[in-house]
């Protein structure tokens, strides 16, 4: 790895690798995100290698392997893509790759049962372009992701990247925010602000230094775009880093990783590493006599610290308590000084703002909410994974379109966006276009990205319950609403989970969630109520069914439901070999019976029903 | 039982003695000693020039830290709102009912330790168990058992 002294000698590296991908004939790019890592996929790599070798196939200059961040279609991993074909592998074992070898490598011949099954069809797809899943995507801030080697900086180079710096190094620094502004480019972490904005104010502080902080602190449940990010392509996060640090002259930059994404810690850390070898972080960056450096932080596993200033405050050493925001972070921030702090994807997008052109990204998503948005597509999906489509697309082809619709075709009941403090939507929102407004006047919001898909069988109640049993745990007790109103508001709601709702419960949910909404510090705790309200507004009924019929119509809420078996049952006994609690019996080969005074209702014997006979009532 | 305390001193001298380094010293307690001794504590604070009880509010306010041994095993059960949505409160159930702890606790023998988690950002797999750095997806009761024996082989 060589010192670039300057955009020549950056620019000449940058050739030289073109060349050489050049003449590159096969690609075999297996998916090492965590989802497929956790599916084996290191094996798959590793066993490839040795069949290569055994198959006297050389890799190097003409065959390579890389192993690359998350493809996105997690569902289906372990995934492995034969380029330049596209071909696409699906939950790919160890034990195939001999065979892959022989037939697809060396005879050019596809194996059919690798293949992608369209689930509606029953037909093999066989590049990963005419799967849905990735044909209706636009994949502009993960376009690397899948494709590059993360440990690699020259193949990060090769895939043009640091080739916006080196334009951004060479503008004046208020031409750089012009251009961020023009993008139109707002915050994907959640709160929408338009970066530019904040870039242009934190400049304008005469106080030095200024900082520049990343959150890669996902805190939201559901969520996990910017993990993918960090994993699969990390050098653009760091360059977007450099740009923003060169726009508001700054000195130094800190990442703060979620305690839980230790392989995003890992990748980020090769990829500074790489990055100052290069000359193109720490001192005298590209000879242009700028300087910078970015330092990881590891979080202590509080999702608070999502929150900036509490986010702050952990860097500094110091518990995560979020603070009024009368003063703004950009002017008084991290150590009191001023203080940009955007998210991972926010970053991701301004290398790509940069090199092609603010227009360019503008020219993607609607007016007010510019370019794409990344997605984890999840919940009762038929799809799940990493997902990146233009703003403005509906909710509807998102669901249905990317995500093939609910698992086993059940009815669509809800879908929940912008984790703790967003809210979830019923089916007369789904044609609603995806942007920061209309989500937030449906009442939900952005967020950081997860988007968590619910069927028939989720009990809104439930899932209101759930997410304030979340923010009580993670409420910091900084201030009086958000700590004891929230334990208040879960006494009510557990309540009627548990078949004892009171009339006059949903009036008090209504005024204790204004109160939260009105009277909390920071913006967790004041958006800490959207789930309630949210499910509230379009699931009432639900609430009703609970308080007064006693009735959980999802058939989730155990003191409110039985189990039974129908005449569908061909007493294949699964479901007793299952049963811990021997509340099942019945002859093999007759209609079983369930023991409701022994059944628990813990829902093992469903999940392993082939005929669908366990009802719940 | 004696600590070892050269570990702990090794770990304040690479950090530099600042009351910054606070969350990152404390993290490499942790993860050398599996907890956050009280002798670590009160060394920790001496050599940052950190109230002790600064410390103790730090360790106690992030879930990273816990000031009681952990098992050798950690059990986490991911309760991210996918994992909600495709079951994961009757996985942390069943797993109660078989190591007879609840979350947070730790099982009598001190093998496991049994522990809930917002979301470890694997949600495409939900739901999902880890034990220690191992990926369970798409987890199901009538799978608990034999990861269990696994485990204990």
């Amino acid at each position: 790895m060589m010192r670039f002294a300057s955009p020549s000698a950056l620019k000449a590296q940058r050739t030289k690798l073109e060349t050489r991908a050049a003449k590159v004939k096969r690609e075999i790019l297996i998916c090492a995100g965590t989802g497929c890592l956790a599916g084996g996929s290191a094996d798959v790599a590793e066993v490839f290698r040795t069949e290569l070798k055994a198959a006297g196939m050389k890799i190097g200059v003409r065959m390579v392997i890389k192993e690359t961040g998350c493809h996105g279609f997690c569902e289906q991993g372990p995934l492995v893509i034969l380029m330049p074909e596209k071909i696409f592998y699906q939950k790919v074992k160890p034990s195939h790759v001999k065979k892959i070898v022989e037939s697809t490598l060396k005879n050019g011949e596809v194996i059919e049962r690798l293949l992608y099954k369209n689930p509606d069809t029953g037909e093999r797809v066989e590049t990963y372009d005419r799967i849905d899943f990735y044909a209706k995507q636009h994949r502009l801030v993960l376009r690397n992701i899948g494709r590059i080697d993360p440990q690699s900086i020259d193949d990060y180079i090769a895939a043009g990247g640091y080739a916006a710096l080196p334009r951004a190094l060479k503008m004046k620094p208020e031409k750089v925010i012009d251009e961020v502004a023009k993008s139109g480019l707002r915050g994907r972490g959640g709160g929408g602000f338009p970066t530019g904005r904040k870039w242009a104010t934190c400049r304008k502080v005469e106080v030095h230094p200024r900082y520049v902080i990343c959150n890669a602190d996902e805190g939201d449940p559901g969520a996990f775009m910017d993990r993918s990010i960090c994993e699969g392509d990390p050098h653009a996060v760091l360059e977007g880093m450099i740009i923003c640090a060169h726009a508001v002259g700054s000195p130094k930059g800190y990442i703060y990783v979620r305690e839980e994404y230790p392989l995003a810690r890992q990748r980020l850390g090769i990829a500074i590493e790489q990055a100052r070898t290069a000359g193109l972080l720490g001192e005298n960056i590209l000879g242009s006599g700028f300087d910078f450096d970015i330092e990881i932080n590891r979080g202590g596993g509080a999702f608070v610290c999502g929150e900036s200033s509490a986010l702050m405050k952990s860097v500094a050493g110091e518990v995560g308590e979020p603070r009024a925001k009368y003063i703004h972070s950009v002017v008084k921030g991290l150590y009191d000084k001023p203080t940009v702090l955007n998210n991972v994807e926010t970053f991701a997008c301004v290398p790509y703002i940069l090199d092609r052109g603010a227009k360019v990204f503008a020219a993607v998503g609607t007016k007010k909410s510019t370019g794409t948005k990344a997605f984890s597509l999840v919940g009762k999906v038929k799809n799940t994974g990493l997902v990146e489509v233009p703003m403005g697309i509906s909710l509807r082809e998102i669901i249905f379109g990317v995500g093939g619709g609910i698992i086993g075709d059940r009815p669509f009941k809800a879908v929940q966006t912008g984790g703790p403090s967003g809210g979830c939507l019923p089916e007369s929102a789904l044609d609603l276009p995806v942007d920061f407004d209309t989500l937030t006047d449906a009442g939900s919001m952005m967020g950081s990205g997860g988007m968590i898909v619910m069927d028939d069988r989720t009990c809104m109640v439930d899932v209101a319950r759930y997410f304030v049993n979340f923010l009580v745990e993670e409420s910091c007790g900084k201030c009086t609403p958000c700590r004891e109103g929230l334990k208040q508001l879960l006494f009510i709601l557990e309540r009627i989970c548990g078949g004892t709702g009171e009339p006059g419960d949903i009036e008090r949910i209504d005024r204790l969630s204004s109160v939260l909404t009105d009277g909390s510090l920071c913006a967790l705790g004041s958006s800490a109520a959207n789930p309630v309200i949210s499910t509230l507004k379009y699931f009432r009924d639900e609430y009703e069914a609970h308080i007064a019929d006693r009735r959980c119509p999802g058939g989730v809420c155990k003191a409110l439901i039985t189990y039974s078996i129908n005449d569908k049952c061909t007493g294949c006994t699964a479901c007793v070999k299952v049963c811990a609690f021997d509340a099942i019996s019945g002859k093999k080969k007759s209609r079983h019976k369930i023991h409701a005074d022994k059944c628990t209702r813990c829902g093992a014997c469903i999940y392993v029903c082939p005929d669908e006979a366990i009802e719940v009532h | 039982m004696n600590l070892d305390l050269k570990p702990l001193h090794d770990i304040l001298e690479r950090h530099p003695a600042e009351p910054t380094e606070l969350i990152s010293v404390l993290q490499d307690i942790q993860l050398e000693y599996n907890y956050l001794p009280p002798e670590a504590l009160k060394q920790a604070a001496e050599a940052l020039s950190v109230p002790l009880t600064k410390v103790y509010s730090v360790a106690t306010f992030y879930k990273a830290f816990s000031l009681e041994p952990k098992g050798k095993k950690v059990i986490r059960v991911c309760m991210g709102t996918a994992c909600h949505v495709r079951g994961a409160g009757l996985l942390l159930d069943e797993l109660v009912r078989r190591l007879k702890v609840k979350p947070g606790e730790t099982t009598e023998c001190g093998e496991y330790t049994l522990e809930s988690v917002n979301c470890v950002g694997t949600c495409a797999m939900a739901p999902v168990v880890m034990v220690n750095e191992q990926y369970y997806g798409k987890m199901r009761i009538s799978k608990i058992k034999r990861i269990l024996a696994n485990e204990a082989r």
